[in-house]
């Protein structure tokens, strides 16, 4: 397994955010988590890339435990990930945010001595190229469309060449036509890199079409996990999530 | 320390706790409905002491109290109106010296109306006398003053939960949307709430008058004291103005009675960091939204021939004089280097620090002891003294990059005037108030020209190696951290580290710059370090613009000069610092360099 957590919880407050949740995800798997807003997916992520660190359960990444470990240093254990809410370096073009998370990759935080412009033009153009955003590589982020951004923010995940990508909501935002495509693109990646993929999506079509495998939250608590047919079916999920139409 | 002197100190200390109480609250109020941090609330209380005084002998000391705090609220609303209400919207700095160029303008309007000696007020009548108290004589002002803090805290209180306007000022402060969507008049609000702070001010300096006199330096000491308290109590929360006020103000007492007064501030920088490391939001603070985005993207003029070739002409410039002309060019490369370090850390890394004159003035004090005291050779000193700037800014960094914002703002401006006082204070070794004097550098520089030559070079390599930095894989991080940490952190990078040595790298060049101003100067005072040489900086960076660093070369170049004839020609040049700011604030707010940039890109 690539990921695996065990009876996570987390609770803001007196909001009980995630309760026992516990999953796993095996290389080359794209499992995907649903439920309705409020649910407790992006508070799963944010502990799982180290944002949030959890109340109590514990999360392995290959084997060894991250629970609390800052988000930088999971991001060098080969874990990236895109936000809901797209985080993106404003004042920078498209390119010189995929070049800033390979300099960061190679190490380069700390070098002082030389111009940072011209490093990794190629492979960040390589990135770009494979979310389809290479010919506006010379745009500044600010004035990209939201789809767009989505897009970038995937290249810039894939940066570090991870061995699990987190994806919360990868295609908010998007035109109908280009969510098939994103999608598709990352089922390929996960296939021929053998790439862990989580992700949450409100829109069923996408899960049900990429999803190897579903997991359903409610109220912070795993209520179905299984093959997409048997979510689509299950009695409980259509009462509280996908309605009973 | 017997029970009895414990007691006293402990009473002295609520005595204290009721004043800084009061400035904190009005602070705090104005913060949570205009998120604007107002500078100039410590001049709003300095002016309810001289209006005080001024009134006192005309109408009785107890009816100039109330007199004093509505003049003051109705100059508070007038600043609201004439000023605040053009700036809610603009970026927090642009705020915070806005409100400083208050500062400085209600200085000098004091220093005009009522001139520059202290001013004894009267003491309070009726409450003269002393009650023993514990076998000792209390003061029964000191007694009246215990009982104030908590009567304001709880007709606040009363204010904001029981009356219409408290809930108004409620909702504003919680969701500024909601308040907005509620139809509530914003503006009669904000101005009423900003005249409410300033009365709360005002009435603070009135009662303090029979404990000290009237005097133009109070102004900057009070708003760092309450900084530390609304930083460690929690911005926007009067609760927790109450309580950081009361600790804050025991612990001064305890330090004072216990005959360690120079522990003082070492004891409340303590507090204020295990605060901020325990709860960075402050005992009862909740976090404030993030920070405004950046409106303007970072820009590099292209100005590498230009700047080498204003290089060749100053390195011809000696052939055509020796005159004054050249010390005040020394004087403005000193500042050029002063400026761009502050860049570093408003441009790239995106902190508005408040207290950059602390390095600065570390470097030149590090100077000036190691010459005077430790007889090292002037070379030695230039070079080792930045490393005394690096330190300080490695402790205070480490301490800062844990905020942003506002809070970090405020950070490290108490922090700076905690150097300060230390240096004030510290007779023995920094001269005190006098300064160290006879800093001279050796003698193959001691010539205008060569000292000249030496800045010159010393400036161009600084310049040089921040430019770098700025471009630099490194640099470029910074930028991201400022951009959004949340990325950042996602795709490896330490944002706190990067700051951290953000900070230190941007404190050694202000150290730089403070060691080679010590030995052109020959002598340096405690205002080396005095938070209006932090806050130069911020407006040489400002007037040149921050979003490039060939701004703060120019702004610090423009600044230099025109303060050296201002100072010399105008009585009240204070003021006139003051209006370039306000100017600047309001007409110019990308600088210079933003002009620059629109005109080339025509
Ligand atoms: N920072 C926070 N402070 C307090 N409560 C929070 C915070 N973030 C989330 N919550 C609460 O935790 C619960 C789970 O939220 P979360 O954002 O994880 O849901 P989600 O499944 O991602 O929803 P959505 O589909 O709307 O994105 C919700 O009840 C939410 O209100
Ligand atoms: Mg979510």
């Amino acid at each position: 397994m690539v990921l695996s957590v065990e009876r996570l919880s987390k609770a803001y407050g007196g909001v009980q955010a995630v309760r026992d949740v516990s999953f796993s995800v095996a290389a080359g798997e794209m499992v995907a988590i649903i439920g309705p807003n409020g649910a407790g997916k992006t508070t799963c992520f944010n502990m799982l890339n180290g944002q949030l660190s959890p109340d109590s359960g514990d999360i392995r990444l290959g084997g060894s435990s991250i629970a609390g470990v800052p988000p930088h240093r999971i991001w060098r254990l080969g874990v990236g990930r895109t936000f809901q809410v797209t985080a993106t370096f404003g004042s920078m073009s498209v390119r010189e945010n995929v070049q800033t998370a390979l300099r960061s990759f190679y190490r380069e935080n700390f070098s002082f001595g030389r111009a940072a412009g011209a490093r990794y033009v190629e492979e960040a153009d390589a990135l770009l190229e494979r979310v389809g955003m290479r010919d506006q590589g010379e745009r500044a982020c600010a004035v990209l469309a939201y789809g767009d951004l989505k897009r970038v923010e995937l290249a810039v995940a894939l940066a570090n060449r991870p061995r699990l990508l987190l994806m919360d909501e990868p295609t908010a935002g998007m035109a109908p036509e280009e969510r098939g495509a994103l999608m598709q693109l990352v089922v390929d990646l996960a296939r021929r890199e053998r790439l862990a993929v989580l992700f949450t999506e409100h829109d069923m079509s996408m899960v049900f079409g990429y999803a190897s495998r579903v997991i359903v939250l409610h109220q912070g608590e795993v209520i179905a996990e299984g093959l997409p047919e048997a979510i689509r079916n299950d009695a409980r999920v259509r009462e509280v999530y996908l309605g009973d139409a | 320390m017997s029970g009895s002197a414990l007691l006293l100190q402990f009473l002295n200390g609520l005595a204290g706790a009721s004043s800084l109480f009061l400035i904190a609250a009005g602070l705090s109020l104005i913060f949570g409905v205009s998120r604007i941090v107002n500078f100039a609330h410590g001049s709003l209380f300095m002016l309810g002491m001289y209006v005080c005084v001024w009134l006192a002998p005309k109408v009785g000391y107890w009816a100039s109290v109330p007199l004093a705090a509505m003049l003051v609220a109705l100059c508070g609303a007038l600043i609201e109106v004439g000023l605040l209400r053009r700036i809610y919207k603009a970026p927090e700095l642009l705020q915070l010296l806005a409100t400083f160029a208050l500062v400085l303008v209600i200085k000098d309007f004091a220093l005009w109306a009522w001139g520059p000696e202290d001013l004894l007020g009267p003491r309070a009548p009726g409450l003269t006398g002393a009650v023993p108290i514990a076998g000792r004589q209390f003061p029964q002002y000191d007694l009246f003053l215990i009982a104030i803090g908590p009567a304001f805290f709880v007709l606040l209180h009363l204010l904001l939960t029981r009356t219409r306007f408290g809930i108004l000022v409620r909702a504003a402060t919680e969701d500024r949307e909601m308040a907005s969507a509620l139809g509530v008049n914003q503006r009669g609000l904000f101005t009423a709430v900003f005249a409410l702070g300033a009365a709360l001010a005002g009435i603070g300096g009135a009662l303090a008058i029979p404990r000290e006199p009237a005097n133009l330096e109070i102004d900057l000491a009070v708003v760092s004291d309450a900084f530390v308290v609304v930083v460690v109590g929690g911005m926007g929360s009067i609760p927790g103005a109450f309580l950081a006020a009361l600790l804050i103000a025991e612990i001064k007492a305890f330090c004072i009675g216990l005959g360690y007064s120079e522990l003082t501030l070492v004891a409340e920088f303590i507090v204020m960091a295990v605060v901020l490391i325990a709860r960075p939001w402050g005992l009862l603070g909740r976090p404030i939204a993030e920070l405004r985005g950046r409106d303007q993207a970072d820009f590099r003029l292209a100005a590498t021939k230009p700047m080498l070739a204003m290089l060749a002409v100053l390195a011809l410039v000696p052939i055509a004089t020796s005159g004054y002309a050249l010390v005040l060019l020394t004087d403005v490369l000193v500042f050029v280097i002063f400026a761009v370090s502050l860049h570093l850390l408003l441009g790239p890394a995106g902190m508005v620090s408040f207290g950059h004159a602390a390095y600065f003035g570390l470097g030149a004090y590090g100077a000036g002891l190691l010459v005077l005291r430790y007889e090292a050779p002037m070379e030695l000193a230039l070079l080792a003294a930045p490393l005394l700037a690096l330190t300080g800014a490695a402790v205070f960094g480490w301490l800062c990059v844990r905020l942003s914002g506002i809070y970090l703002a405020m950070l490290t401006l108490a922090l700076a005037q905690i150097v300060w006082s230390v240096v004030y204070q510290w007779d023995s070794v920094t001269g005190g108030s006098n300064g160290l004097v006879g800093i001279w550098p050796a003698e193959w520089l001691a010539s205008r020209p060569a000292y000249y030559f030496l800045a010159l070079v010393v400036c161009a390599l600084s310049v040089g190696a921040l430019w770098r930095i700025v471009g630099s894989p490194f640099g470029q991080a910074l930028r991201a951290c400022r951009d959004s940490p949340l990325r950042s952190e996602a795709i490896g990078i330490n944002v706190r580290a990067q700051q951290w040595a953000a900070f230190a790298i941007a404190g050694t060049f202000a150290g730089v710059a403070g060691s080679l101003y010590a030995f052109s100067k020959g002598s340096i005072s405690p205002e080396t370090l005095s938070v209006p040489r932090s806050v130069d900086a911020l407006v040489m960076v400002l007037l040149g613009g921050v979003q490039t660093l060939v701004g703060p070369v120019l702004g610090a170049a423009l600044f230099t000069w025109l303060e050296d004839s201002v100072s010399r020609e105008v009585a009240y040049w204070r003021a006139g610092i003051g209006a370039v700011i306000l100017l600047l604030v309001l007409a110019l707010p990308y600088g210079i360099g933003g002009l620059l940039r629109k005109w080339s890109s025509r």
